[in-house]
């Protein structure tokens, strides 16, 4: 009975997501890229959550890896090189080059925890952003803070991810396709997320937050484990870096400030750190609520007063900042926490 | 024929201007329950830190098995056949019983990221063969009844006891305990005696730290006593304890 609610449930869902860009589509096709960005955060705060979430490493810097990813697509799929390389050859490279800084990052920072780490990754992150706008002299690489423009879009067979294509008399824009794509790759990301969970790897991240010095005796390479808690987060970062960029067909070092490591933390630490979906929640709600925001108060100031008293983005802010600290007044694991992480909040250990 | 299991030769450890091991020099014999006592404060912790592998040498080396035992980094040391439990014990508070038992399988166990990620069917085998190993652990050390609650979550004895498990699951020819009497009542202690026997009678060799004399006295079949971050005495039970030397260090001279 139970088991057939929940394939219920899940057909439902299923349904839900599938139709989902036609109806967004409906009031505007912005909605179906904000839900795009939406998703591409859900896959970042999956990737962070590796991180933070199991092995519990601080990074602040987590954004990098998405610049990677994204650059290594721009470079290699733009006229600025005059290279155009497939997508399902670039995003595995961008995955290989985000996992590479990754453990660049991990192996200098491997004896830091906590209030260090964090510092640490944040100059990191940083560093990579600096990098990203500097690098066009003497050689010109990234092209410095103008970006890299005109980056090539998915292109699937005769399908072309920038177009919009009518199948069976259904007109399917380009964020539409987009947005099955990312759809497919969440679903494995998720997966892939679940079974790292429960598997060797996943208890020795758990156990070397739990207690370093415990998870060393116990036999574990505390050293191994955390690089490779790093590769996986930056792979997945890097991955939805490349997406990224092919979505948007412009990167620059701007898209990449520490306002974004910060909101992806905060995306992972409100949905309930260690949680697959209490992640997955958080970073979808505090993806869309900036942006219904956006589309909101203006309008309800003009109804109300007549005129704008308060810029909207000024309020958006506002009304977003208040939202985090009541959640982490009155939730403090999250929306949906891991129950582990539950009991640690509720019941102070007694030690 | 007893042949020897550990030889530390020399052992040295200083912190700062402390000395707080002095050339300690300690056989331990295959099969057998070896006492390691002394006063507060004598290095009988930082020994065990540096057997482990926590805390570098200033000196000194290890034999193992007959070979010298690399002590550059703990897992190594689990990995050679040591496993130890902590003085204040440190389990893995907000993992079960059960996933704290498994994570001591890690050593023996060889399951990567990529077969994780497809469920391979080695590595299907092999978590099912930790998993199975840590619930006879359960059994053996007498916590299964609490095999899915949060190790944190457990009385003290049942901690420890978890955290003995957690030792045994990454297969040690030496087991080496922390004070594991410490904080327990008699019928704890009493238990704890028993469970330890069976480790040896099951093969293995004990290293035991303990404040609790009786308990060491009866239990162990040698003794050495640290004072100072030396070695005092080294011998069995009824001798040590006669020892005027070992005498002078726990209750100290009548006149100076």
């Amino acid at each position: 009975m139970n088991m057939l609610k929940g394939r219920v449930g899940l057909i439902m869902l299923g349904t839900a997501l599938l139709i989902l860009p036609f109806v967004l589509g409906m009031a505007g096709t912005a909605w179906v890229r904000i839900t795009n960005f939406a998703v591409l955060y859900v896959l970042l705060s999956l990737g962070l959550n590796i991180v933070v979430g199991y092995a519990g490493l601080l990074d602040l810097g987590y954004i990098a890896f998405f610049a990677v990813g994204a650059y290594v697509y721009a470079l290699l799929a733009s006229p600025h090189f005059g290279i155009h390389l497939p997508f399902w050859i670039i995003l595995p490279i961008g995955a290989f080059v985000a996992c590479i800084a990754g453990m660049v990052l991990g192996a200098p920072t491997l004896r830091l925890r906590g209030d260090y780490l964090a510092i640490v990754t944040l100059g990191f992150g940083e560093i990579v952003r600096i990098f990203m706008n500097n690098l066009s002299n003497p050689i010109n690489i990234t092209n410095g803070p103008k970006g890299v423009n005109l980056i090539d879009p998915f292109h699937i067979g005769p399908i072309n991810f920038a177009k919009t294509d009518t199948f069976a008399g259904l007109d399917v824009s380009g964020p539409i396709k987009y947005y099955y794509f990312l759809l497919v790759v969440l679903m494995v990301v998720i997966v892939i997320n679940r079974r790292l969970q429960d598997s060797r790897i996943g208890r020795a991240w758990v156990a070397i937050r739990e207690d370093e010095m415990a998870a060393k005796a116990a036999g574990i390479n505390t050293r191994n484990i955390k690089l490779l808690a790093f590769a996986m987060g930056a792979s997945f970062g890097g991955i939805s870096g490349g997406m990224f960029a092919a979505i948007q067909g412009f990167v620059s070092p701007e898209s990449f400030i520490l306002n974004e490591s910060i909101m992806v933390l905060a995306m992972v630490v409100l949905g309930g750190m260690g949680n697959i979906w209490g992640v997955v929640a958080g970073a979808i709600v505090l993806a869309f609520v900036p942006e219904v925001l956006r589309y909101t108060v203006e309008p309800a100031q003009m109804a109300l007063f007549g005129r704008t008293l308060v810029e909207p983005e000024v309020l958006r802010m506002l009304i977003f900042g208040s939202a985090l600290v009541l959640t982490m007044r009155f939730r403090p694991a999250g929306f949906w926490p891991e129950t582990r992480h539950k009991r640690e909040f509720i019941e102070p250990a007694e030690k | 024929m007893t042949s020897t299991l550990l030889e530390a030769r020399g052992v040295g450890k200083r912190f700062g201007g402390v000395q707080a091991l002095k050339d300690v020099s300690i056989t331990i014999n295959q099969g057998e329950i070896y006492g390691l006592i002394g006063p507060n404060g004598a290095g009988k912790t930082t020994f065990f830190n540096v057997l482990t592998g926590l805390y570098p040498r200033d000196g000194g080396e290890v034999l193992f098995a007959g070979k010298p035992l690399n002590l550059s980094s703990p897992h190594e040391v689990a990995k050679a056949g040591i496993a130890r439990t902590f003085q204040n014990i440190r389990l893995f508070g907000n993992m079960t019983s059960l996933e704290n038992v498994m994570v001591g399988r890690h050593v023996r166990t060889h399951a990567g990221v990529v077969g994780a990620i497809l469920r391979s069917r080695s590595e299907r085998e092999e978590e099912d063969a930790i998993r199975r190993r840590a619930e006879e652990l359960l059994h053996y050390v007498g916590v299964a009844d609490r095999a899915n609650d949060l190790a944190r979550h457990l009385s003290y004895g049942d901690q420890r006891r978890l955290e003995i498990a957690r030792a045994l699951a990454t297969e040690p020819k030496l087991l080496a305990l922390d004070e594991p009497a410490a904080g327990m009542n008699a019928t704890e202690t009493a238990a704890l005696r028993v469970l330890i026997e069976g480790v040896r009678n099951d093969g293995l060799t004990v290293l035991l730290i303990e404040h609790d004399v009786k308990l060491v006295m009866g239990l162990c079949d040698r003794v050495a006593v640290l004072e100072y971050g030396e070695k005092i005495a080294e011998d069995v039970p009824a001798v040590v304890r006669a020892d005027p030397k070992v005498i002078e260090a726990y209750i100290g001279t009548s006149a100076h």
